[in-house]
């Protein structure tokens, strides 16, 4: 399984802090996004984090991996 | 190195001073810089009553460890220390300190510069506004 976090903004669109996905559903940071959003487009400016480490979505993503999508941070 | 990420009010200048009088490196330091953040009663034209801080427990511990290691590599620096808040704030609650100790002030204010700048860049941190009618995500930083 895939863990999939959503955090701010993105929460709040989402209806939901977190899914669970199968890993065979999923090879990449993208495809992540394409399951988990039901084919949305990925959202301008979103970022993604994949086992606390940002990431492209390109990367690609294996059983038991952490993944996270969130708007740009505004820390400090 | 020390970071920390609180959910209670903290005093800045307390946090200074207690990590300032456990340095062992006594008559090494000749420069403390510090930075210290404090939620403001406005921002971009609307009146600011109280906030969240959000934050990805375990990547935002992660990465300001990293941008701490980062500094100590760039410049020739003591000690640095991070404390950030989490949960809700009002206004003249502090949100951020950063510090870092130095033979000298160059490298102590060039460290601590870059603590702040990275921390607002790069650690996962989010700012919910709550207004005088209202609610927002704060969508980007200011400028530094």
């Amino acid at each position: 399984m895939i863990s999939v976090k959503y955090f701010a903004s993105l929460r709040e669109r989402m209806g939901r802090a977190e899914d669970r996905i199968d890993a065979m559903h999923a090879r990449s940071v993208a495809e992540v996004w394409a399951e988990v959003a039901r084919g949305a487009p990925w959202p301008a400016n979103m970022l993604a984090a994949v086992n606390h480490a940002y990431a492209n979505a390109q990367q690609q993503v294996y059983d038991g991996d952490e993944v996270a999508f969130f708007p740009p941070v505004t820390g400090g | 190195m020390t970071i920390l990420v609180c959910n209670t009010p903290f005093d800045p200048w307390q946090e200074l001073a207690r990590h300032q009088q456990a340095l062992e490196q006594c008559g090494r330091y000749g420069a403390t810089a510090c930075f210290v953040g404090t939620l403001r009663d406005f921002n971009e034209g609307e009146t600011v009553a109280a906030m969240t801080l959000e934050h990805y427990p375990g990547m935002t511990e992660k990465y300001l460890s990293a941008i701490c290691a980062e500094a100590a590599q760039r410049w020739p620096i003591i000690d640095a220390l991070i404390v950030h808040r989490a949960g809700e704030v009002t206004p003249n609650d502090t949100l951020v300190l950063t510090a870092v100790w130095a033979a000298h002030r160059a490298e102590a204010f060039a460290a601590c510069r870059y603590l702040i700048e990275e921390l607002k860049t790069r650690a996962p941190f989010w700012k919910h506004e709550t207004l005088k009618a209202g609610a927002r995500w704060v969508e980007h930083n200011t400028p530094g």
